[in-house]
C-alpha cells in the first residue's frame, strides 16, 4: 500500500524521460501555425517554459509542482493550465468507466454463478464461448462492429458524444447521469445513458470475460469443498448454500481478477474514448501525444496510474474484509 | 465423501512425460483444430506472394470501394471487396497475417527469453536483485500498457524495432512471475537439494535441474501472451502507431475504414474478423495446451 | 420388538463413470434402534461414507441412489420431498463429518454457524439463538463460551473444531446422529475426549448414532452392534461383543488380525493380501474371493447371499452355507 509512492514516482519519471527523449519539439508543434517565427522568438518560448534547462531539473520542477497539483500549461491547448484541461474532461472518463466497471460486474458475476452450478451445461459452455470471444476480440474492433449494428444500421444508439445537443443538465457533478438524476431531468437521463451503452459496451467486454471465468472456476472449486456438503447436510436451502456460503469464499479470488482487470479496462479507454469520439481523458491523451504535450501526457499518465493504484487498495481492503485467515492468523493448533 | 471413493477407482493418471500429455492434447478436438488454425494462419503468412491474388498495395481507381462477393453489385476480381483506395482486401488481409504473426512470435520470444531469465534470478539468488527487480514489475504492471506503447512510438514514428520494444516492455512481466514464483519453490525442493548434495554446481542447478520443470507453464503462458501481442499491435496500429501505414496490417486497415462505416462497412470489418479469428484459436489452443500440460489447473 | 428408528433395505448407490457405472452401494441393509449406537466399519472405499450420505439423501451427480428403501420413523426417506428432507437434515438426522478444518466455512464466525443450523430449524433466532449456541458450546465442554462464538474456524485446535461442528450437529435435538469417521483427523488424546463428549451426548439425549469408522479399537469400546462393508456390501453383521469374540466372515477375521493386541504379545500382525476389487468392473461371485484365505470353487462363481442368525447376526459367505446352526448363538 505503500508501494503508492515509489510506484507513482517512477511512473511518471519514466513517462517524462520518455517523452522528452523524443524528437518532437513543443515549442514547435505551439507555434507551427503561427507562420514564420524568428529563432529568438523559438528560443524565448522554450525558456519561458523552461524547456532550456536540464532534465533533472525540469523533472525537479515537475514533481514540485505535480505536488500541488500544477501540471504547468498545455502546449497543445494555447497555454491553458493542463489542471484545467483534464478536470473538464476528467468526469466524462470517470462516468464511462464506471459505467463499463458496473456493466461487466453486472454480467460477468451473476453468468459466472450460474455456469458454475451445471459445468459442461448448456448455459456453461455457452458462457465460455462468449467470454473467450470477449478475450479474443480487439476493442477497437468490437467498437466499430457495435456502432455498425446498433448506430447506423438500427439506429438504437449513438455513436459519438456524451450526450444529444440541447439537453445537457446543470452541471453539478460533472456526471451527466447523476446530474440528469439530481434534476429530475428524465429525457436528459436517458440521452446520457444512451451515448454511455455502445463504448460502456466495448470497454467492458474483455474484463466481464475474464471476470466470469474466475467467478466461475472460483465457485466450481468452492462447491466442492468439504463445508458445502455440510452446509447442505444442516438442512440449509440450495439457494442459502450457494449464495450465502459459497459465494462469499468464491468472491476472494474473484477480487483480485477484478482489480487486475479493471487496470486494463483503463487501458482500452484511450483507445475506445478515440474511436467513438468521446470526450474524456482518453482522448485527450492520445491527442497529447501526437502534439508532444508533455506535460498533458504526464498528467494523464499520472492519474491513470493513481487510479489503478488506488483499486488495488481497495481490493486488498474487500480481501480482508470477505477472508478471516487474513486478518488474524491461526492462533490455536 | 464420495470424492475420494472415485478417485480411488479412476483410471491409472496419464503420465507427465511428453507423449503422455500429447495424447492428451489431441484427444481435446477443439484445440487440435485452433492448433490447424493457428497453423494454417502461419501457413497463409509464409505464402501471401502466392497465394494473394494481387499486389496488396496496388491502387485500382476504377474499382474503389468495390463490395465483397455477397453482394450482387461485387467485382469478380476483388473477392473480399477493395478499400477507399482500390486495393484489393483479401490479398491485403493475407499479407496483414505476416505483421501480426511475425511480430507476435518475435515479441513473444523476446518477453519469453527476458522475463524467464530474469525471473529465474530474481528467484534463485534472491536479495536486491530480486527486490530491485520485483519492484519494476510491480511498477510497469501500474501502467497502462497503451500510454508507455504511445510514447515510445510517437517519439520514435513508424519504426519496426520501436514497435517491438513498446509491446516487449511490459510482456516480461508476467514470463517473470511465473519464472520466479516457479524457481523460488522449486528451489527448496527435495531434487535440488539433492543436486547440490552431489555437488552440482548453480548453473548446472538453475538451467539442468530447474528450468526443466518450468518450462510447462512458461509454454502456456506463450501461447496465451502470444494473443494479448497480436491484439496489442493491432491496437497500435489502428492508432496510426503501429506498423509503418506502408506495411499492409490488419489494425491499420480498420482504421483506414472508419470513415466508411456507414457504407462500406467491409473495409472495417473484415480485418478486424481476421484478428478475432487468429486470437480466438491461438486462445483456444493454449487453453488445451494448459489442460494437457497440467489437468490440476484445468478448472 | 419396537420400530428401528432407521432401517435401510436394499440400497444400491451408483455413480456413472465414463468407464461404465461404478457400484458404491450394491445391496446394503440394516438397522440403527432407537439410542443404539451402530458401527459401520470397513476400509476405506468400501461404501460406508456413500451409505452414511445416502441416507441424508446428498449424494450429487453423478452418483444418484439407484434402488432401495431408507426407513426413518417408518417413512421412506427417498420417496419424500426435497423440502421434506431439508427438514430433517439437522432437524431429526444430524451428521457429522470427518475433517472439521475443512467442513466448517472459513469465512463464517462459528456462533454464527450454529445459530444459523437453530434460525433454519425454527428453534431460536437472533439474540436468542445466539445465548444458545454459547450454551450448547459449553456444554461440549469448551470454555468461556461466549468468546468463543466470535471465533472463526482456523483461530480454533482442531479438538475445539470437532466440538463446534457436534454443538452444530446437536443443536436442533436429533434422534439420529451419523458419525462419519469423527477422529480420524485427530490425534490420540483428542480422540479420546471427543469420543468421551459423544458418549456424553448420547447418553443425556438418548441419541441413535450410526458410527462410521475404520477403527475397530473404536467400535469396540462405543458400539453396540457392527456392520462389516466390503466392497459396497454387508459381509457381517452382528453385535460387537459377539463380533470382535468370534468373527465369522474371513474378512472380519482378516480385519481383527491386522489389530495389535497388547495382551497377545507374540502373535503377529498378518495384513489382509490383495486389493479392493474395481468398484467398475467387479468379479462375478464373491467380492473378497481373491483375498480370501478359505476361498473356495463355489466362492469365485457364485455370489453368497446374506444369512440370518440368531441374536440379529447376519454373514454372506459360502462357508455358512446350510446351517442356520453355525451362524450366531453359541460362541
Amino acid at each position: 500500500m505503500l508501494q503508492l509512492i515509489p510506484v507513482l514516482a517512477g511512473v511518471s519519471f519514466v513517462v517524462f524521460l520518455t517523452m522528452h527523449l523524443t524528437p518532437g519539439d513543443p515549442v514547435e508543434h505551439m507555434l507551427g501555425q503561427a507562420g514564420r517565427v524568428t529563432q529568438e522568438q523559438i528560443a524565448e518560448l522554450r525558456a519561458h517554459y523552461g524547456l532550456d534547462q536540464p532534465l533533472i531539473v525540469q523533472y525537479g520542477v515537475f514533481l514540485e509542482h505535480a505536488a500541488r497539483g500544477d501540471f504547468g500549461p498545455s502546449y497543445s491547448h494555447l497555454g491553458r493550465p493542463v489542471r484545467e484541461v483534464v478536470a473538464e474532461r476528467l468526469p466524462a472518463t470517470f462516468e464511462l468507466a464506471l459505467f463499463a466497471f458496473v456493466l461487466a460486474l453486472a454480467l460477468a458475476l451473476p453468468m459466472g454463478i450460474i455456469a458454475s452450478l451445471r459445468p459442461q451445461g448448456a448455459f456453461d459452455r455457452t458462457a465460455t464461448v462468449g467470454a473467450l470471444l470477449g478475450i479474443s476480440m480487439p476493442g477497437f474492433w468490437l467498437g466499430i462492429v457495435l456502432m455498425i449494428i446498433f448506430g447506423l444500421r438500427l439506429h438504437w444508439l449513438p455513436i459519438s458524444g456524451r450526450i444529444d445537443l440541447g439537453l445537457a443538465p446543470p452541471p453539478s457533478t460533472g456526471l451527466n447521469t447523476l446530474d440528469a438524476l439530481l434534476a429530475a431531468n428524465g429525457p436528459a437521463l436517458w440521452s446520457a445513458l444512451k451515448h454511455l451503452i455502445l463504448p460502456g459496451a466495448a470497454m467492458a467486454a474483455p474484463m466481464a470475460a475474464m471476470v466470469m471465468r474466475m467467478m466461475r472456476s472460483s465457485m466450481i472449486g468452492v462447491l466442492g469443498q468439504d463445508y458445502i456438503q455440510f452446509a447442505r447436510a444442516k438442512g440449509l436451502p440450495e439457494r442459502t448454500v450457494v449464495g450465502k456460503h459459497a459465494l462469499r469464499n468464491a468472491l476472494i479470488p474473484t477480487v483480485n481478477i477484478v482489480a487486475l482487470q479493471t487496470g486494463l479496462l483503463l487501458s482500452g479507454n484511450m483507445i475506445i474514448e478515440t474511436v467513438f469520439q468521446y470526450p474524456g481523458i482518453g482522448k485527450l491523451a492520445v491527442d497529447a501525444i501526437a502534439a508532444a504535450d508533455y506535460p498533458l501526457v504526464q498528467a494523464v499518465v499520472l492519474i491513470y496510474a493513481l487510479s489503478y493504484v488506488m483499486l488495488n487498495l481497495a481490493a486488498d481492503i474487500l480481501h480482508a474484509a470477505l477472508d478471516p485467515r487474513i486478518r488474524s492468523p491461526r492462533s490455536a493448533g | 465423501m464420495a470424492q475420494p471413493l472415485i478417485e480411488e477407482q479412476a483410471p491409472e493418471t496419464v503420465a507427465a512425460t511428453t507423449p503422455g500429455m500429447l495424447r492428451l492434447l489431441l484427444s481435446n478436438r477443439v484445440a487440435v483444430v485452433a492448433g490447424a488454425v493457428v497453423v494454417g494462419f502461419a501457413a497463409v503468412a509464409l505464402l501471401a506472394p502466392a497465394l494473394a491474388p494481387h499486389d496488396p498495395t496496388d491502387q485500382h481507381p476504377e474499382a474503389i470501394r468495390a463490395a465483397p462477393f455477397w453482394h450482387a453489385a461485387a467485382d469478380g476480381r476483388f473477392l473480399l471487396g477493395t478499400d477507399h483506395l482500390g486495393r484489393d482486401l483479401l490479398s491485403r488481409i493475407i499479407y496483414g497475417a505476416r505483421v501480426s504473426i511475425l511480430l507476435g512470435v518475435v515479441v513473444v520470444l523476446l518477453t519469453l527469453v527476458m522475463g524467464t531469465g530474469l525471473g529465474m534470478l530474481a528467484g534463485y539468488f534472491r536479495g536486491w536483485p530480486d527486490a530491485v527487480l520485483s519492484r519494476i514489475a510491480d511498477t510497469l504492471l501500474a501502467f497502462p500498457f497503451l500510454i508507455f506503447a504511445l510514447a515510445i512510438m510517437a517519439a520514435t514514428g513508424p519504426n519496426l524495432v520501436a514497435l517491438v520494444a513498446a509491446l516487449a516492455f511490459k510482456g516480461w512481466v508476467d514470463f517473470f512471475r511465473v519464472a520466479r514464483g516457479d524457481v523460488l519453490a522449486a528451489r527448496e525442493a527435495d531434487y535440488v537439494t539433492a543436486a547440490r548434495g552431489l555437488g552440482a554446481s548453480t548453473p548446472h542447478i538453475i538451467f539442468r535441474e530447474i528450468l526443466p520443470n518450468i518450462v510447462p507453464p512458461l509454454i502456456v503462458l506463450s501461447t496465451l501472451r502470444m494473443a494479448t501481442i497480436i491484439i496489442a499491435e493491432a491496437s497500435l496500429s489502428f492508432l496510426g502507431i503501429g506498423v509503418p501505414p506502408s506495411i499492409p496490417a490488419w489494425g491499420t486497415m480498420v482504421a483506414d475504414g472508419r470513415g466508411d462505416i456507414a457504407g462500406a462497412w467491409w473495409i472495417a470489418t473484415l480485418p478486424g474478423l481476421a484478428i478475432l479469428a487468429l486470437v480466438l484459436a491461438v486462445n483456444l489452443f493454449g487453453e488445451g495446451l494448459r489442460d494437457a500440460l497440467d489437468p490440476h489447473m484445468r478448472n | 420388538m419396537a420400530q428401528p428408528l432407521l432401517e435401510v433395505r436394499e440400497l444400491h448407490t451408483y455413480f456413472s463413470t465414463y468407464r461404465g457405472p461404478l457400484r458404491a452401494v450394491d445391496g446394503v441393509s440394516f438397522a440403527v434402534a432407537r439410542g443404539e449406537t451402530v458401527a459401520l466399519v470397513g476400509e476405506s472405499g468400501c461404501g460406508k461414507s456413500v451409505t452414511a450420505l445416502s441416507i441424508m439423501r446428498l449424494v450429487r451427480r453423478p452418483g444418484r441412489i439407484a434402488r432401495g428403501e431408507v426407513l426413518f420413523d417408518g417413512e421412506d426417506l427417498l420417496r419424500k420431498p426435497e423440502a421434506d428432507m431439508r427438514r430433517l437434515r439437522g432437524g431429526r438426522m444430524a451428521m457429522v463429518f470427518q475433517d472439521p478444518l475443512s467442513t466448517l466455512n472459513p469465512t463464517f464466525q462459528v456462533g454464527s454457524q450454529i445459530a444459523e443450523s437453530l434460525r433454519v430449524h425454527g428453534v431460536a433466532a437472533g439474540a436468542r439463538a445466539w445465548q444458545l449456541s454459547a450454551e450448547l458450546l459449553e456444554a461440549m465442554g469448551i470454555p468461556a463460551a461466549r468468546q468463543r462464538l466470535r471465533n472463526y474456524p482456523h483461530e480454533l485446535s482442531g479438538g475445539m473444531r470437532q466440538r463446534v461442528m457436534m454443538a452444530i450437529a446437536v443443536s436442533c435435538e436429533p434422534e439420529l446422529l451419523i458419525a462419519d469417521e469423527p477422529t480420524t483427523a485427530l490425534d490420540v488424546t483428542l480422540q479420546a475426549q471427543i469420543m468421551d463428549q459423544l458418549a456424553r451426548i448420547k447418553e443425556q439425549r438418548r441419541l441413535a448414532v450410526l458410527l462410521i469408522t475404520h477403527d475397530l479399537g473404536l467400535v469396540s469400546e462405543f458400539a453396540q452392534r457392527a456392520v462389516v462393508m466390503y466392497a459396497g456390501q454387508v459381509v457381517e453383521q452382528a453385535r460387537c461383543g459377539d463380533l470382535l469374540a468370534g468373527p465369522l466372515h474371513p474378512y472380519t477375521q482378516g480385519l481383527l488380525r491386522c489389530v495389535p493386541r497388547l495382551d497377545r504379545p507374540g502373535v503377529e500382525i498378518a495384513p489382509i493380501e490383495g486389493m479392493v476389487p474395481d468398484l467398475v468392473a467387479l468379479p462375478t461371485g464373491c467380492r473378497f474371493a481373491p483375498r480370501c484365505r478359505q476361498v473356495m470353487d463355489r466362492c469365485r462363481v457364485e455370489m453368497p447371499a446374506s444369512r440370518p442368525g440368531g441374536d440379529g447376526r447376519m454373514v454372506r459367505c459360502h462357508l455358512y452355507d446350510g446351517d442356520a446352526d453355525t451362524i450366531g448363538g453359541a460362541s
